[in-house]
């Protein structure tokens, strides 16, 4: 720990919301340890949207998971505002993919409500109202007191990405919250997202393994090889937004980006 | 969105439902009215038979054991028979509950124990719980104590499986949406486990309750008298003692009008204001 000693503090505009250094998973299958992620480092600043993008088996997911803290790295050192991860936590609301991840015993409000209550401490009716304009921010304020069960897919997700919303976390983790919709409510999602996460200046680590998302959701993208998950490349896409769509620098970044994830996996293959 | 569901199935709905259109068909899409008209088939065939066989001992009819059913009620003591019965179950039943919650919280959280309570109940649920009533008169007695063994007997292994069954099919999406509020201990359990697991645990619940009354009134043929004033199987016992038969399908029919009404009215009532209404149930 030489490095601990050699310390300066820094100020706290320039330490990173989330920061992930030799980042190391490993999960354990019938035939011993797996490892899933190989030395991975990430930094996200603050009003940063950072993708994770690879093939399955990239890990990207497992990435997601120990910054959520439901999983423990065995090795490398993992930070929110310089903080050690060490356990799941409201600071860091997960959308996760499913959609049975909204409580089906709760109202969509309810389901808002309830993590600020929990978490916060937040007053019954102080949480409701915050939850109410959230789902409005998410243009659900008509299906305030249905149940889940009753929602589309689409309107499911939403609710999640409110209720992640409502909690102000410093970080918003999506787990490839729209790769069970159909393509246009997907397109919709996507573009709702980005105008949201625009106006609040949200910081967001989002995980997909579909490259137009990506360029379009990310300010960044992370580029990550499969078997172990390792660092491939890493993108600026900040310049690259709803309306660049179809354009040229658009078109050459997705191709640049497929090239390194399928290209590098024919060479290695043949 | 459910607006428009609604929109789509009014058409269709306004269609059948057209005024001035009744006929015997529709009404026998009416589930009650199907109800009704069986329960009224069987009762006249019940009291054909009997007029036929002329012998009210061995089979009294159905305006008989009804006319039995009212004194019974009125006069001959059938409704404290049932509300002893339904004392000694409540009673029962509220011990295994207690102790069947107690042992689920306990396996929840060791995996060994839940292996050991998992292999007990799976040992124990297919033993009719009346058949350890000759053990329990051994060593309770023939009292009370007797009957409370068998019952909790009966209730605890359906309930306990019926539980852990339930908690085992929480989904992970769910469980780990919980952790991530930073919920634990026994509030991940109370605000999480407990609701996503309702349709089993009421399910259980069921069950036990089932299971329950037919091996309480089972128990009380055998023994009653001893037992304070006797509950309905005593009185059903009684009844054919003294040669009473239509007070005997009196004694039946409270049976079955109590099992009914729990069923329909407690049952059915819980699942309707929880886990239909989340959806979680069909």
């Amino acid at each position: 720990m030489a490095v601990a000693a050699l310390h300066i503090p820094v100020p706290a505009s320039t330490i990173p919301v989330f920061e992930a250094r030799g980042l190391t998973l490993d999960y354990a299958s019938a035939r011993g340890t797996v490892r899933a992620v190989d030395g991975v480092d990430l930094r996200i600043g603050k009003g940063e949207r950072l993708v994770l993008l690879g093939p399955s088996g990239c890990g990207k997911s497992s990435i997601l998971k120990a910054a959520a803290g439901f999983l423990t790295p065995a090795g490398g050192d993992i930070r929110l505002r310089d903080r050690p991860i060490t356990g799941p936590g409201p600071d860091r609301m997960v959308v996760f993919q499913e959609f049975d991840q909204l409580l089906p015993w709760k109202t969509v409000l309810d389901n808002v409500a309830f993590p600020l209550r929990v978490a916060r401490g937040i007053s019954r009716s102080e949480a409701r109202e915050r939850a109410r304009e959230a789902l409005m921010r998410v243009g659900l304020s008509r299906a305030l007191d249905q149940y889940p069960h009753a929602l589309s897919g689409g309107m499911k997700q939403r609710a999640a990405i409110a209720r992640a919303l409502a909690a102000e976390p410093e970080i918003l983790l999506m787990d490839e919250p729209f790769a069970a919709l159909d393509a246009l409510t997907r397109l919709q999602m996507q573009r709702d997202l980005i105008a949201v996460a625009d106006e609040i200046g949200m910081t967001l680590l989002f995980v997909t393994h579909a490259i137009d998302e990506a360029v379009l959701v990310g300010t960044r993208l992370h580029l990550l090889s499969a078997h172990p998950g390792r660092t491939l490349a890493t993108f600026e896409t900040a310049d690259l937004g709803v309306d660049d769509v179809g354009s040229r620098r658009f078109e050459q970044v997705t191709r640049e980006v497929h090239h390194l994830l399928f290209g590098s996996a024919r060479e290695r293959a043949a | 969105m459910t607006d428009t569901t609604h929109l789509n199935a009014m058409p269709v709905e306004t269609a059948s439902r057209r005024p001035g259109t009744f006929s015997a068909s529709r009404l026998l899409q009416s589930l009650g009215a199907r109800r009704i008209m069986v329960l009224v088939a069987l009762a006249v065939t019940w009291e054909i038979a009997a007029r036929y066989q002329a012998n009210p001992i061995m089979l009294p009819g159905f305006l008989d054991a009804a006319r039995a059913f009212i004194a019974a009620v009125s006069s001959d003591g059938l409704l404290w028979a049932a509300l002893s019965s339904l004392a000694v179950l409540l009673k029962g039943y509220a011990i295994a509950i207690v102790i069947a919650t107690a042992l689920v919280s306990l396996s929840v959280a060791s995996p060994f124990l839940r292996d050991a309570l998992q292999t007990v109940a799976a040992m124990l649920n297919p033993l009719p719980a009346i058949a350890l009533l000759p053990l329990s008169m051994l060593w309770f007695g023939l009292g009370e104590a007797s009957l409370l063994f068998v019952l909790v007997n009966a209730v605890i292994w359906p309930f306990a499986l019926s539980a852990l069954a339930g908690f085992e099919a929480v989904p992970e999406t769910q469980r780990l949406v919980g952790r991530n509020y930073g919920l634990r201990g026994l509030r991940y359990v109370a605000q999480i486990l407990v609701p996503s697991a309702l349709p089993s645990l009421i399910s259980g619940l069921r069950i036990g309750w089932a299971f329950a009354w037919r091996t309480l009134i089972a128990a009380e043929l055998v023994f009653g008298v001893s037992s304070g004033q006797g509950g309905l199987g005593w009185f059903i016992f009684r009844a054919r003692n003294e040669l009473m038969t239509d007070v005997v399908f009196a004694g039946l029919a409270a049976v079955i009008l109590i099992g009914l009404v729990v069923e329909a009215v407690v049952f059915r009532g819980l699942e309707t204001v929880t886990v239909r209404r989340w959806g979680m149930l069909r």
